[in-house]
C-alpha cells in the first residue's frame, strides 16, 4: 500500500459535545487539581502525595478511555466543548474550548496511559529523593498541560498547553539542581524552546491578521483562500515551533542535554510525550501543510536530515541516556518525514509516534533500572554482562530493542516501514533521496541500538571497582517495564491496523489513494529488513566482546559524531557567544545594579576610568545627557519624516 | 464656539477629581490639627473612602460623554482609565498604609532628620511613619485623574505637575536606606523637571502652529490642534518638533527608552509600596495621556509619528528585556520589566482604531494589578535591616516560605506572559490589533523580546525553588491584613483576567471612543 498527496480537504466541522463527552474538561482538571493539592499542602502531603499523583493520572486514563470508546458511537467523530468565551472583542474571538477527536483521543490515551506507568515507576525510583512530592506535583502539572495542548480546539489553547509543558519541562530538568549540568541544561532547553515558541506565537498572530480566527475548523476552512506566500510563511513558523519542541534540526541540541533530569522525566517528557508535540502540531495542521508543496518539502527535508543526524550521533555516544536521546531525535525525524509526506502518510507518523511512545519509554525506564542497579552510572563502556543479574530489565529492554530496530513482526516494523515506503512513493528523484535517507537511518538505528544493547547487557563485565553485583530493581519498577515491553512487542501490529482508518475517518483528511512509487512494495520490504539485519549483525559482531573503557582515537567521521556533528559549535557561535557578549556589554552599561562576581567582570572590561562613559552610571548629569540625546534624535526623526526622507 | 461665555460646569462629570483633591486638602488639615497618635487611623480610612467615593462617581458617570469647562473631557477612555487609576490606587493605598510588617510602616517619621545620624536610627526603630504620605498620594491620584481627562495641552501640563510633585516628595520618604531614597527623589525631581520643560516647549511650538488656522483662534485644546494638523498654514516644522517634544515629556513618565534612565534608580530607591504605586498608577496616567494626545489631537499626523514612536517602542522593549537579564536586585529587575512593558503598551498606542485603544487600556489594568502584587511580596521579604532586595538573598525562598514564593512565582509567570495569567491575555490584546493595523514589525519585536524577558523571570523562579536556602536567606514577614488584602486582590485579578478576561475586554472595548 502506498500513499499519495492529499486531495483537497472537504469542509471541517465539529459537533457539539453532549452526554458523557461534555465532561471532557475533567481530563485536564484532575491532574491540575492534584498538582495544586500537592504544591499547596506542602510537607503535610509528603507521605501519600505520590500516590495521589499516580491516582490522578490513572483516573484521567480511565476517563480518556471511556471518552474514546464513546466517540466510536458517534456519526461525526469530532466533538468540541466550548467552556467559555476567552476573548471576544471586535474582530478577535477565542473560545476557551476543547476538541475531542480521534487524533486528540489517541494522544490522550498515550499521554495518560504511558504517563500512568511512568508515574508508577517513579514512585519507587524517586523513593529516596527528599523532593518526591514536589516532583509528582510538577509531573501532574506536566500531564495537565500536555492534555490541554492536545485537547484545545484552537491554536491559542494549543499555545497554552505548549507553554505549560515547556515550563514543566524546564522545572523538571532543573529538578536535580545540585548538579550544575542540570541547571545549564534546563537553561538550554528553555532558550532553544523559546526560539520555537516565538515562531508559534507569531504564526498565531498571522492567523489572526489574515483569517481573523484561531479556531481549528475556521482556520482549516479558510486556509484555502489565503495567498500561497502567506501559507508558506505560516507553515514555516509553525514548523519552527514544532522543531523547537520536538528537537528537530536546527534546534535539536537541547534534547540530549535535557537528560540531566531524573530518568522518569526523560522517559515521559523527553521521549514519549512532550517532544512529540511538534508532530501533533503538524498533524493537527496537516491541512495548512498540505496546501503548499514547498512547505511539505521543507518538513520532509527537516525530518530526513534530523533522522540521519540523530542516528549518526547515536552511534558515537557512550552515555546510555544520551544514546536514547539521540535516538529519540532520530525517531521523531521519521515522524516529521511522515507528517511532511502529507495525505494519509500523516496517520503513519502518528502510529509511529504511539509505538515509539511505548518502546522508548520502555527503554528509558530500562536504562533507569540499569542505573539503579549500577550506582547511577551511565557509561555503557563500563557496563557489560548485566543480563544475568537483571533478568527483567534485560528482557524488557530486549523487547524495546527489537521494536525500535523494526524487525518483523515487532512494533517498529509496522510503524516505521510504512514511512519508508511512503517516502519512496514520492514523485521523481525525491523518492530516492528521502526513501534512501529513511532506509539508511533504519540501518544506522539497528547498528547503534544493538551496540547499546550488547555493550550494556552482554559481553565481559567492565564495571567500575565499587560495584560488586548489580541488583534487580524492585517490583514496583518492574511492573511498568513489563507492561511497556508487552506494548512494545505487540503494540505496533495493533496500532497499524486500526489507527490509520480511525484517524482518516475524521472529516478533513484525505482518503488513501493507491499509487506506485519508485520501488515496488516487496523490494522495499526486503531492503528495509536487509539493512536492519545488517546493522544489527554488524553491531553484534563488533561489540560482543566488549569495548575499550576509554575513548579511542578515531577518524574524522566518528570524531565529528562524538562532537554532535559540530551542531553545538554552530549553536554556540550563533546563540551563546553573542549572548555572552551582550550580557557583558549590558553589565558594562548598567553597573549600578550589579555587584559581586559580575561586577568584577565589568571592572575587568571597563576599568575605573571608564565609569563616566557608561550609560547607567547613577549620575544625573549623564542621565540628562542621554535624555537630551534621545530627544534630539526623536525630534530629528520627526523632522526627517516630515521632510519626506523616509517616504 | 461662543467666546467669553463659559459653558456651565458639569460638576458630576468632574466629581471624582473634586473628591480626590478635596480629600487631599482635608488630609492636610488632619495633619495639622489631629493629634499625632490618631493621624494614621484617620488618614488611611479618609484616603480609602475618598478613592471609593470617587470610584462610585466614575461608575455613576459611566454613560457620560461630555467636554466640560472646555478642558476636561469625560468620555469612555477617561472613565475607564480613571476607574483603573482609582481601583489600582485603592490597592496601592493598602500597601502604603501597612504598618504591621514594619513598625511605623515603610515611611520615615521625619524626613528632615539627617540620614544615618543617631537620631535617624532611633526614629527608624521606633517612630511612627509620616502622615503626610496620605495627602500627598491623594493629591497625586487627583492629578492623575485630571491628566487622563485633560482635553488641552495646558491642562495636561498642570495635571502632570500636580501628580508629579507629590511623587517626588514621596520618593524621599523611605524609612530605611534613606540616602538611596533621597538620591532617587532628587534624580526623579531633576529629570522630571527637565522632561516637563520639553513638554512645555513642545506645547509652545504647537500653539504657534495652530496660529496658522485662518478661521479660528489659536489654542492648545485638542479640537483646535486636530483642526490645525489638517488645515494650518504654519510651517509643519512647528508641528513635528512640537509633537516630538510633547511626546518626550509623556514618554519620560511612561518610562520609554531612551527616556527611561531614571526608572531603575528611582524604583530601587523609593519606598517599595510607592514603587508599586508608581509602576501601576503612573503608568496608567502616562499612557492615558499618550492615548488621548495621539488619538485625538495628532490623529491626522498618524502616518508621520508612527514610524518614530514605533522605533521608540522597539528600543524600549529591547532595553527593558536585555537589561533585565543582568539585574541582581529584584526592584531593579522589576524596573526594567516595567520599561519593557512600556514598550508593549506603546505598540497598543500605535495601533489605529479602537482595538488598539481598548487593548492598551486592558493591558494597563492587568499589568497594574500584577505589578502591585509583585511589589507587595517585595515588601515582605526582609531581614533585620529592612527589605532584602538582592536576588542572591532570595535563593531558596521556596523552602522557607512556600506560599509567598508560590505567589511571586505566579506573578513572575504573569509578567512572562505565560498563558492562564493576565500577562498573556493583555499581550494578546495589544498585539492582535497592532497586527490588524499592519504593525507587523512591532508585534514581531514584541514577541521576540517577551521571549527574552521570560528568562530573567524564570531565573528568579528557579532561584527561589531550586536553590538551597543560604544562611542569608531572609524570612518572610507575616503580612498585616492590608498587605494580605492587596496581595489577594492583585493575584486574583491576575488570575481572573488571565482565565476569563472577556468582561473587562468588553468593557474596555465599549469604552474605546473619545469625544472630540
Amino acid at each position: 500500500m502506498t500513499y499519495a498527496q492529499a486531495a483537497p480537504a472537504e469542509t471541517v466541522s465539529y459537533a457539539t459535545a453532549d452526554g458523557l463527552l461534555s465532561s471532557v474538561w475533567l481530563l485536564v482538571a484532575i491532574p491540575l487539581v492534584s498538582a495544586a493539592i500537592l504544591l499547596l499542602l506542602g510537607r503535610r502531603a509528603d507521605r501519600w502525595g505520590h500516590w495521589l499523583g499516580v491516582a490522578a493520572v490513572g483516573a484521567a486514563f480511565l476517563l480518556g478511555l471511556s471518552y474514546f470508546l464513546g466517540l466510536r458511537g458517534l456519526e461525526n467523530r469530532s466533538v468540541q466543548l466550548s467552556l467559555w468565551d476567552f476573548i471576544a472583542v471586535g474582530g478577535l474571538y477565542v473560545d476557551f474550548g476543547l476538541l475531542f477527536d480521534p487524533l486528540a483521543g489517541v494522544f490522550v490515551l498515550l499521554i495518560t496511559g504511558v504517563g500512568f506507568l511512568i508515574h508508577l515507576y517513579a514512585v519507587e525510583y524517586m523513593a529516596h529523593d527528599a523532593g518526591r512530592r514536589r516532583f509528582f506535583a510538577y509531573f501532574n502539572l506536566f500531564i495537565a498541560a500536555m492534555l490541554l495542548l492536545v485537547l484545545g480546539n484552537n491554536y491559542v489553547m494549543l499555545y497554552f498547553g505548549w507553554e505549560g509543558v515547556g515550563l514543566a519541562s524546564y522545572l523538571l530538568i532543573s529538578f536535580w539542581y545540585t548538579k550544575p549540568a542540570a541547571a545549564t541544561a534546563g537553561k538550554k532547553a528553555f532558550l532553544m524552546n523559546r526560539v520555537g515558541d516565538a515562531g508559534l506565537a507569531i504564526a498565531i498572530f498571522i492567523m489572526f491578521a489574515t483569517l481573523g480566527t484561531t479556531q481549528y475548523d475556521e482556520v482549516f476552512n479558510g486556509v484555502g483562500a489565503l495567498a500561497g506566500g502567506t501559507v508558506l510563511v505560516l507553515g514555516l513558523l509553525l514548523l519552527l515551533g514544532a522543531a523547537g519542541k520536538s528537537g528537530q534540526f536546527p534546534l535539536q541540541a537541547w534534547l540530549p542535554d535535557a537528560m540531566e533530569g531524573p530518568t522518569p522525566v526523560s522517559a515521559l517528557i523527553h521521549a514519549a510525550t512532550m517532544v512529540t508535540a511538534g508532530v501533533y502540531l503538524i498533524a493537527r495542521s496537516n491541512i495548512i501543510f498540505s496546501a503548499n508543496a514547498t512547505l511539505q518539502l521543507v518538513v520532509v527535508s527537516v525530518g530526513a536530515l534530523t533522522l540521519l543526524i540523530g542516528a549518526i550521533i547515536g552511534c558515537a555516544k557512550d552515555d546510555i541516556k544520551r544514546i536514547l536521546a539521540w535516538s529519540t531525535v532520530s525517531q521523531i525525524g521519521y515522524m516529521f518525514l511522515g507528517v511532511g509526506l502529507g495525505g494519509a502518510a500523516y496517520a503513519l507518523a502518528i502510529v509511529h509516534l504511539l509505538a515509539h511512545g511505548f518502546f522508548k519509554a520502555n527503554m528509558f525506564l530500562g536504562a533507569g533500572s540499569v542505573m539503579h542497579g549500577m550506582k547511577d552510572q551511565v557509561d555503557i563502556r563500563r557496563f557489560g554482562g548485566i543480563a544475568k543479574h537483571m533478568r527483567t530489565t534485560w528482557l524488557t529492554f530486549a523487547a524495546g530493542w527489537v521494536a525500535i530496530i523494526g524487525i518483523i513482526p515487532f512494533s517498529g516494523y509496522f510503524s516505521k516501514e510504512p514511512i519508508v515506503e511512503a517516502a519512496f512513493a514520492r514523485e521523481g528523484w525525491t523518492a530516492w533521496l528521502f526513501g534512501g535517507a529513511a532506509l539508511l537511518g533504519a540501518g544506522l538505528t539497528a547498528f547503534y541500538m544493538t551496540r547499546l544493547f550488547v555493550l550494556t547487557f552482554h559481553g565481559p563485565k567492565r564495571w567500575t571497582e565499587d560495584i560488586d553485583q548489580p541488583h534487580e530493581s524492585p517490583l514496583l519498577m518492574r511492573i511498568p517495564l513489563i507492561l511497556l515491553a508487552v506494548g512494545s512487542l505487540g503494540g505496533g501490529a495493533l496500532l497499524a491496523t486500526s489507527v490509520p482508518d480511525w484517524l482518516t475517518s475524521t472529516a478533513g483528511l484525505a482518503d488513501t489513494e493507491e499509487h506506485h512509487g519508485a520501488l515496488p512494495h516487496l523490494a522495499i520490504f526486503f531492503l528495509a529488513q536487509g539493512v536492519t539485519v545488517l546493522g544489527a549483525v554488524l553491531g553484534w559482531l563488533l561489540f560482543r566482546n566488549g569495548t575499550a573503557t576509554v575513548p579511542q582515537p578515531a577518524g574524522v567521521v566518528v570524531t565529528a559524531a562524538r562532537k554532535n556533528l559540530y551542531t553545538d559549535a554552530v549553536n554556540e557561535a550563533v546563540f551563546e557567544k553573542p549572548g555572552i557578549f551582550l550580557t557583558r556589554a549590558l553589565v558594562y552599561l548598567d553597573n549600578r545594579g550589579i555587584d559581586g562576581i559580575v561586577n568584577g567582570l565589568a571592572a575587568g572590561i571597563g576599568g575605573g576610568s571608564g565609569r563616566l562613559r557608561r550609560l547607567q552610571t547613577g549620575f544625573v548629569r549623564s542621565y540628562a545627557t542621554s535624555i537630551l540625546t534621545g530627544a534630539l534624535l526623536v525630534v530629528a526623526a520627526f523632522l526627517a519624516v516630515q521632510a519626506g526622507w523616509f517616504a | 464656539m461662543t467666546e467669553l461665555e463659559l459653558p456651565p460646569i458639569d460638576y458630576a462629570a468632574i466629581a471624582p477629581i473634586l473628591i480626590m483633591l478635596g480629600a487631599a486638602v482635608l488630609g492636610v488639615l488632619v495633619e495639622a490639627f489631629v493629634p499625632r497618635r490618631l493621624r494614621h487611623p484617620v488618614q488611611l480610612p479618609l484616603a480609602l473612602l475618598a478613592v471609593l467615593a470617587a470610584l462610585t462617581m466614575v461608575v455613576v458617570n459611566a454613560d457620560k460623554r461630555v467636554i466640560t469647562i472646555g478642558v476636561v473631557a469625560v468620555d469612555g477612555p477617561t472613565l475607564f482609565l480613571q476607574g483603573a487609576i482609582l481601583a489600582l490606587s485603592a490597592v496601592a493605598l493598602l500597601l502604603l498604609g501597612e504598618r504591621a510588617v514594619e513598625r511605623g510602616g515603610a515611611f520615615v517619621a521625619q524626613a528632615a532628620v539627617t540620614a544615618d545620624s543617631p537620631e535617624d536610627r532611633r526614629q527608624a526603630e521606633n517612630a511612627g511613619g509620616a502622615g503626610e504620605v496620605y495627602p500627598l498620594s491623594t493629591f497625586a491620584i487627583g492629578g492623575m485623574l485630571i491628566f487622563v481627562s485633560a482635553n488641552d495641552l495646558l491642562t495636561m501640563f498642570i495635571a502632570l505637575e500636580v501628580f508629579s510633585l507629590p511623587l517626588y516628595l514621596l520618593c524621599a520618604l523611605a524609612r530605611r536606606r534613606r540616602l538611596l531614597s533621597q538620591e532617587a527623589a532628587m534624580k526623579y525631581f531633576l529629570l522630571g523637571a527637565y522632561a516637563s520643560a520639553f513638554f512645555l516647549f513642545g506645547l509652545a511650538l504647537i500653539y504657534g502652529f495652530t496660529a496658522g488656522l485662518g478661521d479660528r483662534a489659536a489654542g492648545v485644546d485638542f479640537a483646535t490642534v486636530n483642526a490645525a494638523v489638517a488645515n494650518s498654514t504654519a510651517s509643519p516644522v512647528l508641528l513635528f518638533a512640537g509633537v516630538a517634544l510633547v511626546a518626550i515629556g509623556l514618554l519620560f513618565k511612561a518610562a520609554a527608552a531612551p527616556f527611561h534612565v531614571w526608572t531603575p534608580d528611582v524604583y530601587q530607591g523609593a519606598p517599595t509600596p510607592l514603587t508599586g504605586f508608581m509602576a501601576a498608577c503612573t503608568k496608567v496616567a502616562a499612557f492615558g495621556a499618550l492615548l488621548r494626545v495621539f488619538h485625538v489631537a495628532f490623529e491626522g499626523a498618524r502616518w508621520d509619528f508612527t514610524p518614530v514612536l514605533g522605533a521608540v517602542a522597539v528600543l524600549t522593549m529591547l532595553v527593558g528585556a536585555l537589561f533585565a537579564v543582568t539585574q541582581t536586585d529584584i526592584k531593579r529587575l522589576l524596573a526594567y520589566s516595567s520599561i519593557a512593558n512600556a514598550g508593549y503598551l506603546l505598540v497598543g498606542v500605535l495601533s489605529p482604531g479602537s482595538g488598539g485603544l481598548s487593548g492598551t487600556m486592558f493591558y494597563l489594568v492587568a499589568y497594574g494589578f500584577t505589578v502591585l502584587a509583585a511589589f507587595a511580596v517585595v515588601t515582605l521579604v526582609r531581614d533585620a535591616d529592612g527589605e532584602a532586595t538582592h536576588l542572591s538573598r532570595w535563593a531558596g525562598l521556596g523552602r522557607r516560605s512556600p506560599v509567598y514564593a508560590a505567589v511571586f512565582t505566579f506573578v513572575l509567570l504573569a509578567f512572562a506572559g505565560i498563558p492562564m495569567t493576565s500577562g498573556f491575555t493583555s499581550k494578546f490584546a495589544v498585539f492582535g490589533p497592532a497586527l490588524e493595523g499592519g504593525q507587523v514589525w512591532l508585534v514581531i519585536a514584541g514577541v521576540l523580546t517577551s521571549m527574552v524577558l521570560a528568562f530573567p523571570y524564570l531565573r528568579v523562579v528557579v532561584l527561589m525553588w531550586l536553590s538551597e536556602p543560604g544562611d542569608s536567606t531572609p524570612t518572610v514577614a507575616v503580612p498585616g491584613g492590608l498587605t494580605s488584602a492587596a496581595l489577594v486582590i492583585g493575584v486574583l485579578a491576575t488570575l481572573v483576567l488571565g482565565v476569563a478576561p472577556e468582561p473587562l475586554l468588553s468593557l474596555a472595548s465599549s469604552a474605546a471612543d473619545f469625544v472630540r
